[in-house]
């Protein structure tokens, strides 16, 4: 589904941010993708859909590639890529509505995007979204008057009303406490099963990412040093990615918490 | 801060001794320039009317008491003038600024290397000349009257509303345009909802405090022939009515506490 | 599917606006459109005059790729001359009767009387426009830079006292606290609690006031008031746009060198 070949990013300072990464997500597959701060990890989900402009390799989207394409291309395979963010990036003095709405923007023109008036099944949609996560009451307060983590979840309706076939995460639970990191880490594993996307999901919540996903990457200085299942994630991978410490404590915690959750 | 060692014992200042000296040198120097300054100004100056003064402004005081009110009939439309000088100054400032703004703005500019500095230089060089001079010139150029007011605080307010505009696009939240962009928006379409909606208040902000000023501005223009209430300044001062210098005044001290209170109000209701 | 989503499916949604009330809505909308009217139509503009007038804007324009520095080099030289020691002289007399009028005016250090004092002169400094100022001073003390640097002055007094007040209002109580803890006089409050806290502050507001004054101080001399104004108002006169463009040019050039010379001792300072 999603397919990078030999990504490389190299920035204007000499940073070598991503070094050949060969990466293949399948449709239906969250993906987790760990590593210590500047490992590389927003870069390759800004590579993916060229909010960052990789410095050589290929990111192919089913068979598109899209390293290729001029602005006018690029635009249209964007739509099929719904990005979240670390801190939601809602446009704040924008209400709950036009900023769940503003994922339809590369469906619409300029003018009928200006004067909000999107198609009727574009307003239904937003407002079916608000509703699978709970805040359709909220359609018309203004984005900054919620709390973090109901903005994530405008953010969630805001890249699902896109109707992408990937959904790229950076960070989702970062600015969140850690209830409610749960909860929307649930929210878009739910979401991408129900909706069979392939996603791939940054986090430094090593906990978090084994409770949740299928699949975890490990990234270190640009450059992939692990891929496998959450129970492979043994205190030695850890140290390979993030350097010596302690792990045995992370993990404990993480089956403790599993535990919890089954039980539950 | 430096300890330093005397007679055995150590000393505490707060700067060490170069630093001291420095600062000591600057001051010297900063006294020494004011001190020609004021030579320079003494020099060019009559003092016999210096030590006059007192008495002329006693007498000039005592003339202009008390202002004559009945000119008040004739200063209602000048008023009238110098407000739309001021708020249509403004109107068309804003206009021609915020293309400037986003040409001028980093991460907005079409191209850094050759249309930024085009819109830097208009900023500089409108910013720099105050209105005043600016209406010497255009009522040259397109003669007498409001219209050349109005042109000049346009021209003038360009620079000041763009440079204030284009700083607050400069600290925008990045990410949030980053958000737009990735959902496959349109460059205008970025604008619209990355860019506008977080300047919308700064631009709000600068839109009032501007006409504020430009009101106070727009009071004096006519001292130059550029219209409005200054135009009856010029002609009452010319003629020694000190009745109606006072009066005159009055009005323009009236319409500036008016205008501080109104652009008061609107801030705080956008803010 | 819940109750709320029902009742919203199928129903167009607009943006709420910014004015809820619809009456006070329409009432400014169609009064800023009447009022806009009123006003464009009221400006009458002499097209034909504006029309003759365009050559000498264009020979303005050309004026300025090609300024004549030369032929009132003398004139220039005194004007400018005159200019900086203005708005020099007058910066550091107003930052001088600034400082003790800030503390003044500054509610959390100074006592009621005092404080709406100072808050009076600041207030009658602001209200009043320089040219103004200027033309009473000029009616006053006769033409000369005398006028002109006492405006200044004034001037200097409203803009600093008032941000030099608010930034003493803003600043950190609990440092000065500590200082009054010791048992210090208020002088000495003064000089270890509030100084070392708005003196950088006060450095920067300094620098932008000489930059203002400088600019200022071109325009004084259109009333009599000294500097390059007078030489400017008489090469506009003249129809000597080159040597206009000239000085204008001079103008920007200094308020340029002035605002990144700020922007270096600024940075420097804070």
């Amino acid at each position: 589904m999603l397919r990078l070949k030999k990504l490389t990013k190299i920035y204007k300072t000499g940073d070598r941010a991503l070094n050949d990464v060969d990466l293949e997500v399948p449709t239906g597959q969250v993906l987790a993708l760990i590593g210590p701060s500047g490992a590389g990890k927003s870069t390759l989900i800004r590579c993916i859909n060229r909010l960052v402009e990789p410095t050589s390799g290929t990111v192919e989207l089913g068979d598109v590639e899209l390293t290729g394409l001029g602005l006018g291309g690029l635009r249209k395979e964007r739509r099929r890529m719904g990005m979240i963010f670390q801190e939601y990036a809602l446009v704040e003095r924008l209400t709950v509505m036009e900023n769940v709405l503003s994922g339809r923007l590369g469906y619409v023109g300029f003018w009928r995007s200006f004067l909000r008036k999107y198609p009727q099944k574009d307003v239904d949609e937003a407002f079916r979204l608000l509703d699978r996560v709970g805040l359709v009451e909220m359609a018309d307060k203004r984005a900054d008057e919620l709390s973090g983590g109901q903005r994530q979840r405008v953010g969630i309706c805001r890249a699902l009303i896109q109707n992408p076939s990937v959904l790229l995460v950076d960070e989702p639970t970062a600015s969140l406490d850690p209830k409610t990191s749960r909860q929307i880490m649930r929210l878009i594993v739910e979401l991408c099963k129900e909706r069979e996307l392939a996603a791939i999901v940054n986090i430094h919540d090593v906990a978090l990412a084994q409770m949740f996903v299928s699949r975890i990457v490990g990234l270190k200085l640009g450059t992939m040093v692990f891929d496998g299942t959450p129970a492979e994630l043994t205190e030695g991978v850890l140290t390979r990615i993030y350097g010596d410490e302690d792990w045995s404590e992370t993990i404990q915690k993480v089956e403790d918490e599993d535990e919890m959750d089954a039980a539950q | 801060m430096a300890i330093s060692t005397v007679d055995g014992q150590k000393v505490w200042q707060r700067r060490d001794r170069n630093t001291q000296f420095k600062i000591w040198f600057a001051w010297l120097i900063g006294t020494a320039v004011f001190m020609w300054c004021w030579q320079q100004i003494s020099a060019a100056t009559t003092w016999q009317f210096f030590w006059d003064a007192p008495r002329i402004a006693a007498d000039i005081g005592g003339r202009a008491v008390p202002p004559r009110w009945s000119y008040m009939d004739k200063l209602w439309e000048p008023l009238w003038d110098t407000l739309n000088i001021a708020t249509l100054g403004t109107v068309l400032a804003l206009m021609m600024a915020v293309p400037v703004a986003f040409m001028a703005a980093r991460n907005t500019t079409p191209s850094a290397l050759f249309v930024r500095p085009i819109a830097l230089l208009i900023i500089v060089s409108t910013r720099s000349i105050n209105s005043l001079i600016w209406a010497l010139l255009l009522v040259k150029i397109l003669g007498p009257g409001v219209f050349a007011g109005l042109v000049a605080i346009s021209i003038r307010s360009i620079g000041f509303c763009a440079k204030l505009l284009y700083e607050a696009i400069e600290e925008i939240d990045e990410t949030q345009v980053e958000a737009i962009t990735a959902t496959g928006a349109s460059r205008w379409q970025v604008m619209a909802y990355g860019i506008v909606p977080q300047v919308l208040p700064a631009f709000a902000g600068i839109a009032v405090f501007r006409w504020d000023i430009n009101l106070r501005e727009s009071t004096v223009l006519g001292l130059v022939g550029a219209g409005g209430i200054g135009l009856q300044l010029q002609g009452s001062l010319n003629t020694l009515a000190w009745p109606q210098v006072s009066l005159i005044l009055l009005v323009i001290l009236f319409a500036v506490v008016v205008s501080e209170w109104v652009s008061a109000k609107v801030r705080g209701a956008i803010i | 599917m819940s109750v709320a989503l029902e009742a919203r499916l199928g129903q167009p949604w607009k943006k709420p606006p910014f004015i809820s009330s619809p009456g006070l809505r329409w009432a400014l909308l169609i009064g800023g459109v009447i009022y806009l009217i009123l006003a464009i139509y009221s400006i009458d503009v002499n097209w034909a005059r504006v029309y003759r007038g365009l050559d000498r804007g264009w020979q303005f324009v050309i004026a300025f790729a090609n300024p004549d520095f030369t032929s009132r080099a003398g004139e220039i030289k005194d004007g400018m001359i005159e200019s900086a020691v203005m708005a020099f002289a007058s910066t550091v007399v107003g930052i001088g009767i600034s400082i003790p009028i800030g503390l003044g005016a500054a509610r959390n250090i100074s006592i009621l009387p005092v404080y709406l004092v100072c808050r009076a002169v600041i207030a009658l400094s602001r209200a009043l426009n320089e040219i103004v100022v200027a033309i009473l001073l000029v009616a006053i003390f006769g033409f000369g830079p005398l006028a002109g640097f006492l405006t200044l002055s004034f001037a200097t007094i409203g803009f600093l006292s008032k941000l030099l007040a608010e930034e003493i209002e803003d600043m950190d109580r609990i440092q000065a606290e500590a200082v009054r803890s010791t048992g210090a006089t208020w002088l000495q409050r003064y000089i270890y609690g509030i100084h070392p806290q708005v003196v950088p502050r006060l450095i920067g507001l300094s620098i932008y006031r000489l930059d203002i004054n400088f600019r200022e101080s071109a325009v004084l001399g259109i009333v009599g008031a000294g500097g390059i104004g007078a030489t400017l108002n008489t090469a506009f006169d003249r129809y000597e746009f080159d040597t206009a463009a000239a000085i204008l040019l001079m103008i920007i050039v200094t308020v340029m060198a002035l605002e990144y010379l700020s922007g270096i001792i600024r940075a420097r300072v804070q």
